[in-house]
């Protein structure tokens, strides 16, 4: 089923206890959905639970290792946490949610 | 919720030796549980949370690692800090396979993430700033190391 592209995007942000980075990171993908004015929602969690909701996301944001592939597109915002590379983190959040 | 709020001289250790991560787990935890601010399960939470997610950040010159575990283990929020006399190897968050040598251990005890993300954003900017890890890491007593973060512009 294709989705309209007016549908309200989901980003998972997830970590292992889905309790500390993960909400940084929660903070800054939803400002980054605020100042671009995406339609989207930002939902935190750990990452062992991205499997029971994965079907319902556009796009998973992590600082965590991948236990195995998903089906939607990811991305690694570790840079977040050490200051290298944010920018290039911004867009290619940016770039999934506009498609 | 500042850093500066959920960090106190009872829970910091300066120059501590240890040999491992594990050691500086242990005493971490003790200061927390000893002052009341974690359940006893709290250590076993850490350690499993390390071994299959670990906490180590690779930032270049001064390394630290954020230990921390589920919320259940946590009777009220608190960061115990360690700075170590010689650096212990963590695994990289990011990449387990690699190892990364960390000289700042901040243990955190969360109960509430939203509540504390002032205090997470600070940490991070903390990271981001190798002068004031410099600094931490360069403290005599535990009061300096309060002093400094209080006097952080984060």
């Amino acid at each position: 089923m294709d989705k309209k592209k007016s549908e309200r995007k989901v980003v998972l942000v997830a970590c292992g206890t889905g309790i500390a980075t993960s909400t940084v990171v929660a903070e800054r993908v939803k400002k980054i959905i605020d100042d671009n004015g995406i339609n989207a929602d930002v939902i935190q969690c750990k990452m062992s639970e991205v499997t029971s909701k994965e079907s319902g996301a556009d796009l998973l944001v992590t600082t965590s290792i991948l236990p195995r592939s998903f089906s939607i597109p990811v991305v690694n915002a570790m840079g977040y946490l050490t200051g290298i590379g944010t920018e290039n983190i911004d867009k290619e959040i940016l770039k999934y949610l506009k498609d | 919720m500042k850093i500066s709020e959920l960090i106190n001289e009872e829970l910091l250790v300066t120059n501590l030796e240890v040999n491992d991560q594990w050691d500086v787990f242990k005493v971490l935890f003790e200061k927390l549980f000893k002052n009341g601010y974690v359940k006893e399960t709290f250590l076993e939470g850490i350690i499993n949370r390390e071994k299959s997610y670990p906490t180590g950040l690779l930032l270049g010159k001064n390394n630290v690692a954020i230990p921390h575990t589920d919320a259940e283990h946590v009777l009220k929020p608190a960061i115990a800090l360690a700075t170590l006399a010689r650096p212990v190897i963590f695994r990289n968050m990011a990449n387990p396979q690699e190892e990364v040598p960390v000289k700042i251990v901040f243990m955190l005890a969360l109960n509430s993430p939203h509540s504390q993300v002032e205090m997470l954003q600070q940490l991070v900017s903390l990271f981001q700033n190798d002068d004031i890890l410099n600094q931490i890491l360069n403290v005599k007593g535990g009061d300096e190391v309060i002093e400094i973060i209080k006097n952080a512009a984060l």
